[in-house]
């Protein structure tokens, strides 16, 4: 805790650049909008794929009832997938770095399996578990979170400085003592990385599966019935949505890292 | 072109360089203050000082990577700026800086290609600088390959393709062990010997100074000022025997001596207008 | 590494996968629906009954092999409409693969050089990377009216974002004395950029590779199937789920397909880093995944 307190104020300088870091960004963001806007709305281009800004903000605003009922049914599933599929990922990720048998087989195998369209099982799950189900699109989510997250910790437990294991062994520690001592801090960071991605994957999953089929109060669903109908404003304000929960979840497990990791993130403070 | 009076090579002139904080965070930093240098051709200089003395900063200033706060750089008659640009100097870090994708004899052969020489004008000239630093066998070979001493002979072949009037090396033996490093040394006045290039040579070590140079320059913690300039008069050619001469353990203690050195120590006036000593 | 070693992965990769199939024909063995070949008489009926492994969710491994050779109404087998699909596809990653890796490179260097561009947009990049693109192909799709070729488009888009940031790393990752030696040699910018910059950068370039692979394909499998185009698997995912109910086993096969492609575009990018990267410092085996 005192450590946490004694970095807190360089943390918050690191925040405060950070947050100048993204002046010229965000400004950057905000005029292509602007000048988008103006070129569709007062030269009346045609909208292609992405109507005028404002219009989107509209839509955005006028349906806002059923785009929130929509955001929190899905939002349910990708947490459910996120944490289903972590806590397997590092699980699975832990017992092969354990055992050199497993993981000679299972590592090369999750490699590859990573590499499939996991996608493509999202009607198969929607048929095991019906469309309306809001497990089956949790199931494409943690599925799709789980091997990252698996390969990763993996990676991060054996990656160890091999003079910190070789003191620790003169001291006589056991494997438990050099997992918990040595291992585990070590393979924080990349369980951190891997989580990262893991909530893009777990918000992809999610949406997409529920593309294959699902309620149609759903993110998914929106996207695609109003698509369907070129009604392209309200799909974009559900893609909004959409955007919203990845990056938010994505900053929940930065600010997590943060909390158990400051020595790590604050060094990093700054960096992309 | 050379200076027609001393056949001077470099003179550095009242050079002083202060690196200008940035923010709260970084200070401003004087790392060299009033220096004044003159080095002639054929030379062999070490410069030595305490860490953070400004040794490497000021070799950089010699080869224009890093610019001057005040004074002035003379190399060959003319603005080290235009000399660097003249490709007259051949460079040589502590690490080979040898680039991964490329063969030994490649590596050799960038600064032919940078200056646009013809294939096989190159690729004679690189076995040739190859064979002087005894790499012939390896041309082929990747960097990665090869042992630390070894990447570094590459790395002086490569410093040495273009023919420059002025090689810069700092610490190039830093990272190997005792051993190695005597070896080359051994090999690196050979060559030196054979190309007659002029020399200035940052390192650590006191041993290694005295028995490469012909003169060690000693310089001060920050600001880094000189403080001594060592004439070595040992023979011209050294070997494995020059290491165990009474005169040469004398020269390491004078110098040694030098760098233990407090200020308002008491400087031969006479030697001051000679070397172009500053206080 | 001796052959023994370096066929291990493989050996239990193909231990994992006959574990699994033997688990697959077991568990319906112990609680599916009975097993029946009236050709030979046989008649099984397992002990238990356990809905996820009945014959409609989890059909014998030999009717999905069979899957593949039946015939449709053109007399062609599904095996190789499966294989048509999946070049269909294949083309629209494979070319948004190559526009994005074109876009990306040039970006990056333009990014390199321009400080003020760099701080304004790679920020940007990096955000974009946590939006679910993926899952506004589409929408894209749909929006660009193109068809096939907005699905390139889409792969276009899923590719550039990592390789201008792996581009970007690569080209910054040369120790700072080999800029050093390059100022000494006064090298112009075009000449670190062609003698420097750019050979450093393709062992970070191919981990973005084997991302942007793997997400042009699922990119293009997920762009196709909402926006109704069949020519490819996405189509094929379509179908195959329409005639769930009678076929499953055509659903598995179609699910098997995509798995080939994607293996496949994992393999031929692994391939590709193995050659180009020969010359490279070699770094712990297996790092990259």
């Amino acid at each position: 805790m005192s450590v946490v307190a004694a970095l807190a104020p360089s943390s918050g300088v690191a925040v405060a650049r950070t947050l100048r870091g993204w002046l010229l960004p965000l400004g950057i963001f905000v005029g292509f909008l602007v000048v988008w806007d103006i070129l569709v709305r007062f030269l009346g281009l045609p909208q292609f794929i992405l109507p005028a800004p404002s219009r989107i903000a509209e839509a955005w605003v006028v349906y806002l009832p059923e785009l929130w009922a929509s955001t929190t049914y899905t939002l349910v599933e990708i947490v459910a997938g996120l944490i289903i599929g972590s806590f397997a990922g590092i699980l699975m990720g832990a017992v092969t770095a354990r055992w050199v048998g497993l993981r000679e087989s299972l590592l090369p195998f999750a490699v590859a399996v990573n590499s499939i369209p996991i996608i493509a099982f999202a009607p198969l799950l929607n048929n095991w578990f019906g469309l309306d189900s809001q497990l089956s699109k949790a199931m494409v989510a943690a599925v799709l979170c789980f091997f990252p997250v698996m390969i990763n910790t993996a990676r991060g437990l054996l990656h160890v400085d091999p003079a910190a294991l070789e003191l620790l062994r003169s001291g006589a520690a056991s494997e438990a003592q050099v997992f918990r001592m040595v291992r585990v801090p070590s393979a924080l960071p990349f369980v951190f990385t891997a989580l990262k991605v893991a909530t893009t994957l777990a918000t992809i999953g999610a949406i997409i599966g529920e593309y294959f089929g699902a309620p149609s109060l759903s993110i998914g669903q929106y996207i695609v019935r109003y698509a369907a109908f070129l009604n392209l404003e309200r799909s974009w304000a559900a893609i909004v949505f959409a955007c919203s929960i990845g990056i938010g979840l994505y900053m929940l497990v930065v600010a997590v890292e943060r909390l158990v990791m400051p020595w790590h993130s604050s060094f990093r403070a700054g960096e992309a | 072109m050379t200076d027609s009076q001393t056949d001077t090579v470099v003179q550095l002139s009242g050079v002083s360089k202060v690196f200008e904080g940035r923010g709260q965070k970084a200070a401003r930093v004087e790392a060299l203050s009033g220096i004044d240098l003159s080095v002639r051709r054929g030379e062999f200089i070490s410069l030595i000082g305490p860490s953070g003395c400004g040794k490497s900063t000021l070799l950089r200033i010699v080869g224009d990577l890093i610019g001057v706060s005040d004074g002035t750089v003379m190399v060959n008659g003319k603005l080290a700026r235009e000399a660097r640009l003249a490709r007259e100097y051949g460079m040589v870090f502590q690490a080979p800086v040898l680039f991964d994708w490329r063969t030994v004899q490649r590596n050799v052969e960038l600064p032919l290609e940078i200056i646009g020489r013809p294939k096989q004008e190159r690729e004679a000239r690189a076995r040739e600088m190859l064979a002087l630093v005894e790499l012939g066998d390896f041309a082929g070979h990747h960097p990665w390959q090869l042992s630390g001493g070894m990447q570094q002979r590459a790395a002086i072949a490569r410093a040495l393709a273009l023919d420059p009037a002025i090689l810069l090396m700092d610490e190039p033996f830093g990272a190997l062990d005792e051993m190695t490093r005597e070896r080359m040394n051994l090999e690196l006045l050979r060559i030196w010997e054979r190309t007659a290039t002029t020399v200035i040579f940052v390192t650590h070590s006191i041993p290694e100074a005295v028995f490469l140079s012909t003169r060690v320059v000693v310089m001060s913690a920050r600001p880094g000022r000189i403080t001594k300039i060592v004439p070595i008069d040992l023979p011209r050619h050294r070997d494995v025997e020059t290491r165990e001469m009474e005169h040469y353990f004398e020269l390491v203690t004078e110098v040694r001596e030098s760098l233990r050195g407090s200020e308002g120590e008491a400087v031969d006036p006479r030697r001051v207008a000679a070397e172009g000593l500053s206080a | 590494m001796s052959t023994r070693r370096r066929l291990r992965p493989a050996l239990g990769f193909l231990l994992i996968v006959a574990i699994l199939l033997v688990g697959w024909e077991a568990a319906k063995l112990l609680a599916g629906d009975p097993w029946r070949f009236p050709d030979y008489g046989f008649y099984w009926d397992p002990p238990l009954r356990w809905k996820p492994v009945n014959d409609l969710n989890l059909p014998h491994l030999w009717t999905i092999f069979g899957a593949f050779w039946e015939l449709d109404a053109k007399g062609e087998t599904y095996l190789s409409s499966l294989i048509g699909a999946a070049f269909f596809t294949a083309r629209e990653s494979a070319l948004g693969f190559a526009l994005g890796t074109g876009v990306g490179l040039g970006l990056a260097i333009v990014l390199i050089h321009v400080k003020v561009l760099e701080r304004g947009l790679v920020p940007l990049l990096v955000a974009s990377q946590t939006v679910p693109i993926i899952a506004i192909a589409p929408v894209v799709v749909v929006g660009l009216r193109a068809g096939w070729f907005g699905v390139a488009i889409v792969a276009t888009y899923l590719t550039f974002f990592p390789v201008t940031i792996a581009a970007i790393r690569g080209m910054r990752s040369a120790d700072p004395r080999a800029f050093e030696l390059m100022r000494s040699y006064a090298a112009g910018r075009r000449t670190v950029l062609r003698k420097l910059r750019l050979p450093a950068s393709p062992p970070y370039l191919f981990t973005a590779f084997k991302i942007a692979a793997s997400a042009s394909v699922v990119g293009a499998i997920v762009g196709e199937f909402p926006a109704g185009i069949r020519d490819g698997l996405g189509g094929a995912l379509l179908q195959a789920m329409q005639y769930y109910s009678f076929s499953p086993q055509d659903l598995w096969a179609a699910i098997a397909a995509c798995a080939a492609l994607g293996i496949v575009a994992f393999l031929l990018v692994v391939t590709a880093e193995r050659i180009a990267l020969r010359g490279y410092r070699p770094t712990e085996d297996g790092a990259r995944a």
